[in-house]
């Protein structure tokens, strides 16, 4: 299984990287003492530790180059197990409705703050969803998603500050002005792709973030806004507790709201528009689609989730300041869409669930908690590089039969 | 049916076009043939507005065309087979082929059609569920062919349809060009590297150098014509 090949390159692998970690495994500086530690052993462990990763790693890709040679062969497409249980039916629904089910119990099965980390992991699969629009169907990289959120967040924080206006006023108001925003963001930007859009894109989620913390008069600056009103229920009286609560079946329906509106977008006229814009540019100008008028509406209706997302995370916190905007929440978001898989709607929520709530549960690991969440990270892209659950309309299976074609 | 006057085009600074004035009648087919940086596929890209020509008249049933976006130019009629195909990779046959017709409603009409296309390549009906980039080359153009065909134009522009395709299938290509035209009665214009094969099928041709037309003639007299046999034909 393991030739003497293989085995010689993963000699060299531990070699290396005995050679990297030595300054800061092996040498180890007393400052006080004026001595220097040798310890030996850790080289060794650095050694062994890699040499027997990276055979594993050698057989784990020997085995799927195989496996991926014999079904080119066999000329058959294998689904994985997930998207089996998505096609059936009769699969589906009771799965669907056991977790619709543990969903609805969850707030009085966990403590608060299981409730309060879901509400979170719930917020971003919302944002993931509405990044999904932009980034994972049209195809136009947006590393400054949460300038919009910061859009929804603020107004509901100044509009509630300077004019009193309740949380139900402001989340339709919210979503309209980062739609605005999102068509602002579009017209400068209609003739950039990759690499270029990508970085209008950052800098203009820098500038809102900056714009908010110098303008002082306008947001109060880094202090931020405090005191901000969680949502009201018809002028019921909710304790803490009953609020979080509340907060949490808000977020379970604006998730079904979005999977609904997202999964209705993608099967539309628009939503096609949007694929043939990700798949050629000059194609779908051909085709008589509208350029300018399909990336605006792709960022603006992108933006829209962002803001209302925006609006109920200010309500949530209660209190907002720039600090909350920065570009590692758009990377956050954006790690999202890719690792859930771009394009497709499920791949996207569980990317969301499981970016959100792994930190929160690898609380267990202390020190190593963000090194273990990095590793889980890259070994994804490296073993699953089109997403946990990629979109099922790439998987395409010819069928003689006629009628069976869709 | 489209009518090109004086029209300069440029990419930047750099004029690709210096003042190109041809006539397209309906049911014709017209080829336009030069060398490499002549101007051709600018003349295309001219017409169906992706390149907005900086000055000159283009119209197109007697409606000015030059001043719309590429998207509405589309609507009135005028499909484009692009250079180098520009089929969409990941979607299915089936699926590049429906958007063709996404400007359409007519779901019947688009039936009618889609059979139309499936029995003029059959391969692609074959195919039809596999991602458009897995298809070879002569398939890709075959499906780009296609597709343009979905949005039932009345004129069809087509830029260098053998481009990178084995001898045989060009021939099969410029055959079903040939058919395109005969029994749906569409208008083609086309644009080729490979002159002696436009120009077997076309009615008229037109020579482009540098930018401005120099030669038009009957398709017939332009293979005859001694410059156009040495320059182009390889004779």
């Amino acid at each position: 299984m393991i030739s003497l090949k293989e085995s010689k390159r993963s000699a060299l692998v531990s070699l290396w990287f005995m050679f990297l970690t030595f300054p800061i495994m092996v040498i180890k500086v007393d400052a006080i003492e004026k001595t220097i530690i040798w310890r030996w052993e850790n080289m060794f462990y650095v050694g062994f530790g890699s040499f027997i990763l990276s055979i594993f790693g050698r057989i784990f890709f020997e085995r799927q180059k195989n496996r991926r040679e014999k079904q080119l062969s066999e000329k058959i497409q294998q689904h994985n197990l997930i998207q089996i249980l998505l096609r059936e039916p009769k699969y589906l629904y009771p799965l669907a409705a056991a977790f619709f089910l543990f969903a609805l119990t969850f707030p009085h099965l966990f403590s608060t703050y299981q409730i309060n980390v879901m509400t979170t992991a719930l917020m971003y699969v919302v944002l993931g969803l509405g990044l999904n629009i932009v980034v994972g169907v049209a195809g136009l990289l947006d590393l400054g998603y949460v300038a919009f959120y910061a859009v929804g967040a603020y107004s509901y924080a100044l509009l509630n500050f300077h004019f009193g206006m309740t949380f139900w006023m402001v989340l339709p108001l919210g979503a309209l002005l980062a739609a605005l925003f999102g068509v602002l963001l579009g017209f400068p930007v209609l003739r950039l792709r990759g690499d270029y859009l990508a970085i209008v894109t950052l800098a203009f989620g820098e500038i809102i973030r900056l714009v908010m913390e110098n303008w002082n008069a306008f947001s109060q600056g880094p202090s931020g806004i405090s005191n901000i009103p969680r949502p009201g229920l018809l002028g019921f009286d909710l304790t803490l507790n009953q609020a979080i609560t509340y907060l949490y079946y808000l977020m379970i329906v604006m998730v079904l709201i979005t999977i609904f509106v997202v999964n209705r977008l993608q099967n539309s006229r628009l939503g096609r528009a949007w694929i043939a814009l990700r798949e050629d540019e000059i194609a779908c100008q051909a085709m008589g689609i509208d350029k300018t008028k399909t990336k605006l509406t792709a960022f603006a209706l992108g933006a829209t989730w962002a803001g209302l997302v925006g609006v109920i995370f200010a309500a949530k916190t209660t209190f907002i300041n720039p600090a909350s905007f920065t570009f590692l929440e758009s990377a956050i978001i954006l790690a999202i869409v890719v690792l859930g898989g771009m394009g497709s709607i499920l791949g996207v929520i569980l990317g969301a669930i499981i970016l959100i709530l792994l930190p929160e549960y690898l609380r267990a690991l202390s020190d190593y908690r963000m090194l273990a969440f990095g590793a889980i990270m890259v070994s994804m892209m490296v073993f699953r590089p089109q997403g946990l659950i990629s979109n099922v309309r790439r998987h395409y299976q010819y069928r003689p039969q006629k009628g069976e074609q869709e | 049916m489209l009518e090109l006057q004086h029209v300069h085009s440029f990419y930047g600074n750099i004029q690709a076009l210096k003042g190109v004035s041809l006539t397209i009648n309906e049911g014709e087919i017209i080829s336009l043939i030069g060398a490499n940086g002549a101007g051709k596929s600018t003349t295309l890209m001219s017409v169906c507005g992706i390149v907005k020509p900086r000055s000159g008249k283009i119209t197109f049933q007697g409606q000015s065309v030059h001043h719309l976006p590429a998207d509405q130019i589309v609507t009135l009629g005028i499909s484009q087979v692009p250079e180098g195909r520009h089929i969409f990779p990941h979607l299915s046959v089936r699926e590049n082929l429906d958007m063709g017709a996404f400007l359409r409603t007519d779901k019947d009409g688009i039936k009618r059609d889609l059979d139309y296309v499936f029995s003029l390549f059959p391969i692609l009906e074959e195919r039809s569920g596999q991602a458009g980039g897995n298809l070879s080359g002569g398939e890709q153009q075959m499906l780009a062919m296609s597709r343009a065909l979905m949005a039932r134009p009345k004129l069809l522009l087509l830029d260098e349809p053998s481009m990178g395709l084995a001898p045989l299938i060009i021939t099969q290509i410029f055959d079903i060009i040939k058919k395109i035209n005969k029994e749906q009665n569409t208008t083609i214009f086309l644009v080729e590297q490979n002159a002696n094969q436009a120009l077997q099928i076309s009615d008229r041709g037109y020579v482009i150098e540098n930018g401005k037309i120099t030669l038009t003639q009957n398709a017939a007299d332009l293979m005859q014509n001694p410059a156009v046999q040495k320059a182009y034909l390889g004779i």
